[in-house]
């Protein structure tokens, strides 16, 4: 009966084929076969089972950070850290991957749960100066950002580093610590299914819990939880701290899972395109699934189109632009919707 | 209508969250008159003056100014063409002087600087020319509310107002206060101003209005010469039924004392008293009323009650059954049976973007009853909202529905359907009608009552003369931050006197005053 309630779909469809729209106006311009090309962006990505494992390998750390961002976005905490927390997360999981000599059960188990661990407490710090101090979450988290990308870095320079590689990377691995793939011909590996029940978690914490309870209404309106007695401090801490765990499992997740070695010389970008992620998904956990494999399937489809066309991947940082661009801006199509309201209030 | 100055046609406004506010309503304004725009809370008046204001834009209709069409697209396009507006709260920068604020956003310059004689000149230029008397170099935080007023008054003026929209002029204003302001409107029309008078207290506009029109639902129920109509006429078409605000209480024996308050003073950290000497005791069954003019410490009492008051020093002793509260935070008050119907039902009171069930649960979802192992016991959760939606005649389309797209009557029925519904021992209302229609209004008023009935211990603070008068059983009115008046029988009060005591004009005794403590 109220239609305007579906406007939030409809905007975020119509912005997704804006945006591809103008994407093929971009590519026309560059391009001598436009039509041949935005096929390879399109379709190339499904064509092999190679190319959708490639998708799905690149949608298990959106995932990830998309899941935290999005608790942190639930509770009004505009905290981007997932980026700083991810990567450091990553080196500490290497370490152990390195040094530590167990059983392949264990030894993923021991080395991830220690990523999620640090990322767990290393989100707390912004946490604790936001509900106490009242510092502004994005500065802090920022700002960690940088530092924790200087440490880790440094560990891999002076702590990490194999002489014998010619690059800028780590010692190998343990086998044992690697995480084993899930689909032969692919790079599919375990930690889909972690965070596919962490997702499914998330919710049910999320919706079914009083914990959830609270983190959605502290998020909605925090004067209110406040004046219902709850303990928002506590609220903005543990938010924190479950969204740390999460980002921290995603570094160590994607280390384990898709390297030998650790190699990141520069922040992933993972952390701040769960921020991506998250607001396509406004925020349901459920729904971040969904938004993660779309993320991922227009990365790998620019990725594919620069490989056989003669098209420039960097063109879909600019899809991804216009994309933030038309979410964000509250005001697109809102006239369709005032006169949907208009509509339904004569009716009624 | 060729002498209508300001004519609005076919207004209609529904804001983003669905909420229609006025729907194809017609407005017209002759030139020298005062025009009362009346109807309950939520009938749209403020938001066809926020329209009229340019704070709004209508979804639909047109406005003309002497038969010309003009858009409105900002506050600063209805000044340019002489529309001043005086909001219900003030806006004013309470550090600044009066002459300051005067001249916000247009001050008079001396080379580079601002041109504080100038200022100070301007303001009493005119208020002399209006023959409303300031302070121009007083600060505005120093002022009575009703100074307060003059200066928004003045401020509209001197930006060049001809038509002057005042919103709910006299809801904080004392008796006295109101008198006075009706003086300086007469003035004011006698000098060729329009006034628009937005109210809900019919005497007042039968007092000074010329003609009114009367608004019910978002829809306009047409315009009057206000001497043509009876005040039962208006209140009328503004309920569509006869209301008297009148309760049959029954006497019930008063019980133990459930909340103590004694000889508490607190003060702000630059060591201003906030409150002194306040000690009064609420018995099981009693409605102790708690009246005064906003501003006067009602709020820091408040807050000194329900745990929210942090970063002052006080002294004294509050307790409630026995147990000391001072010190504890607010789910430890909660848990000892205080219920709180907050005078801010957006900010405080609810969560907008939250569904309706959500909003009911709020206080009580860690109980046991509420969760079943480690999660919400969901059934249970939706089979207590839609009976307690039932129970208080919450219109909405489902208890899903987020409390936001609710209108302001409904809204606070939601926030008194929790805080009543959890069998408090003390409930205290904070402006628990305000802003809501009269049948809402009705409707909390008989809650409070069972409630007194129930043994329930009431502390009720109101700006509202009639609310408070009919419901208490007995009656504190502060001035200052103090007690300066107890009355055991209120309903012998008349408003008048009461007027006297908020304006802090007259004072009881100490001996009189104490009597709060032990009613005897």
């Amino acid at each position: 009966m109220f239609r305007a309630k579906y406007f939030e779909a409809i905007r975020t469809a119509a912005v997704i084929v804006i945006a591809l729209i103008i994407a093929f106006l971009i590519i026309s311009l560059v391009s001598d076969q436009p039509l041949k090309t935005i096929g390879i962006f399109l379709l190339e990505p499904f064509s092999t089972k190679g190319h959708i494992g490639n998708v799905i390998e690149m949608a298990i750390p959106l995932m990830f950070t998309g899941l935290a961002v999005s608790l942190l976005f639930r509770a009004n905490m505009f905290n981007l850290g997932a980026e700083g927390i991810f990567y450091f997360s990553g080196v500490v999981a290497s370490v152990l991957a390195i040094h530590l000599s167990l059983n392949s059960w264990l030894h993923p188990l021991v080395a991830i749960l220690a990523g999620s661990i640090t990322g767990a407490l290393l989100s707390a710090i912004p946490g604790i100066l936001k509900a106490k101090w009242n510092a502004n979450e994005l500065v802090t988290s920022l700002m960690f950002n940088n530092i924790l990308f200087g440490v880790g870095l440094y560990l891999l320079n002076y702590h990490l580093r194999d002489a014998k590689a010619f690059a800028n990377v780590s010692f190998k691995f343990e086998k044992t610590a690697q995480l084993s793939k899930l689909f032969a011909g692919t790079r599919i590996h375990t930690g889909l299914i972690i965070v596919l029940v962490l997702i499914v978690l998330a919710h049910l914490f999320l919706y079914r819990t009083k914990w959830g309870y609270e983190l959605r209404m502290t998020g909605v309106n925090r004067e209110f939880a406040r004046y219902s007695g709850m303990k928002t401090a506590k609220v903005i801490i543990l938010v924190h701290l479950i969204a740390g765990f999460i980002a921290g499992m995603g570094g160590s997740v994607e280390v384990l899972g898709m390297y030998s070695r650790f190699q990141w010389t520069s922040l992933p970008g993972y952390g701040l395109d769960g921020a991506l992620v998250a607001m396509l998904a406004k925020n349901n956990p459920l729904s971040v699934i969904v938004s993660a494999l779309f993320l991922a399937y227009i990365r790998i489809g620019a990725d594919l189109m620069a490989r056989l066309s003669d098209v420039p991947s960097e063109m879909i940082s600019i899809i991804q632009a216009v994309i933030i661009l038309l979410i964000s801006a509250e005001q697109f199509l809102k006239f369709w919707k005032n006169r949907m309201l208009l509509k339904e209030a004569k009716e009624a | 209508m060729a002498n209508a100055l300001l004519e609005m046609r076919g207004i209609t406004k529904v804001y983003p969250n669905g909420v229609v506010a006025n729907k194809d309503v017609g407005f017209s304004l002759r030139e020298g008159e005062i025009h009362a725009i009346a109807g309950e809370n939520g009938a749209g008046k403020s938001t066809l003056m926020k329209i009229m204001f340019g704070m709004e834009e209508p979804s639909e209709g047109a406005i003309y100014i002497r038969g010309e069409q003009v858009k409105l697209q900002s506050p600063q396009d209805a000044i340019d063409r002489g529309i001043g507006m005086v909001h219900q709260h003030f806006m004013l920068v309470p550090s600044f002087t009066v002459a300051e604020n005067m001249v916000l956003g247009m001050e008079p310059r001396k080379g580079v600087g601002f041109n504080a004689g100038e200022a100070v000149r301007l303001t009493e230029e005119t208020a002399r020319k209006y023959n409303l008397s300031v302070n121009a170099r007083a600060k505005v935080e120093d002022l009575s509310v009703g100074m307060k007023q003059k200066v928004e008054i003045l401020k509209a003026l001197v930006r060049g107002a001809k038509i002057l929209i005042l919103d709910e002029p006299t809801a904080v204003l004392t008796p006295q206060e109101t008198e006075e302001l009706f003086h300086e409107l007469q003035q004011l029309k006698e000098q060729g101003h329009t006034i628009v008078f937005i109210s809900h207290k019919l005497k007042e506009v039968k007092a000074i209005c010329d003609r009114i029109t009367i608004m019910r639902g978002g829809r306009s129920e047409g315009v009057f010469q206000t001497r043509e109509v009876t005040e039962q006429g208006i209140s009328r078409l503004m309920v569509g039924r006869d209301v008297v605000l009148k309760y049959d209480k029954d006497s019930i024996p008063h019980g133990k004392p459930v909340l103590r308050v004694e000889q508490l003073a607190v003060s702000d950290s630059q060591g201003k008293a906030l409150l002194a000497e306040i000690s009064f005791s609420v018995r099981e069954g009693q409605i102790v009323g708690i009246a005064g003019v906003e501003g006067n410490g009602q709020t820091q009492l408040i807050e000194a009650l329900t745990g929210g008051l942090r970063g002052v020093s006080g002294s004294g002793a509050v307790s409630v059954k026995g147990t000391d509260i001072r010190g504890l935070d607010i789910l430890g008050i909660r848990s000892l049976g205080v219920s709180y119907i907050p005078e801010d039902r957006m900010r405080q009171g609810s969560a907008g973007d939250a569904s309706i069930a959500d909003n009911l649960i709020s206080t009580r979802y860690r109980s046991k009853d509420m969760n079943k192992g480690p999660f919400l016991h969901s059934s249970k959760i939706a089979a207590l909202a839609s009976s307690l939606v039932e129970e208080f005649k919450v219109r909405c389309s489902g208890t899903r529905q987020p409390v936001g797209m609710l209108s302001g009557g409904n809204m606070q029925k939601v926030v008194v359907a929790r805080e009543c519904s959890t069998n408090p021992q003390l409930l205290i209302a904070e402006q628990p009608t305000r802003g809501v229609d009269i049948g809402a209004a009705q409707f909390i008023h008989q809650k409070l009552l069972e409630l007194r009935s129930d043994k329930c211990a009431i502390v009720l603070v109101s700006a509202d003369l009639n609310e408070i008068l009919e419901l208490s059983d007995s009656l504190l009115v502060m001035y200052e931050g103090q007690i300066v008046a107890y009355f055991d029988n209120p309903s012998a009060v008349s408003e008048e006197e009461l007027g006297l005591y908020m304006l802090g004009i007259n004072r009881q005794d100490k001996e009189q005053t104490g009597r709060a403590l032990n009613h005897v």
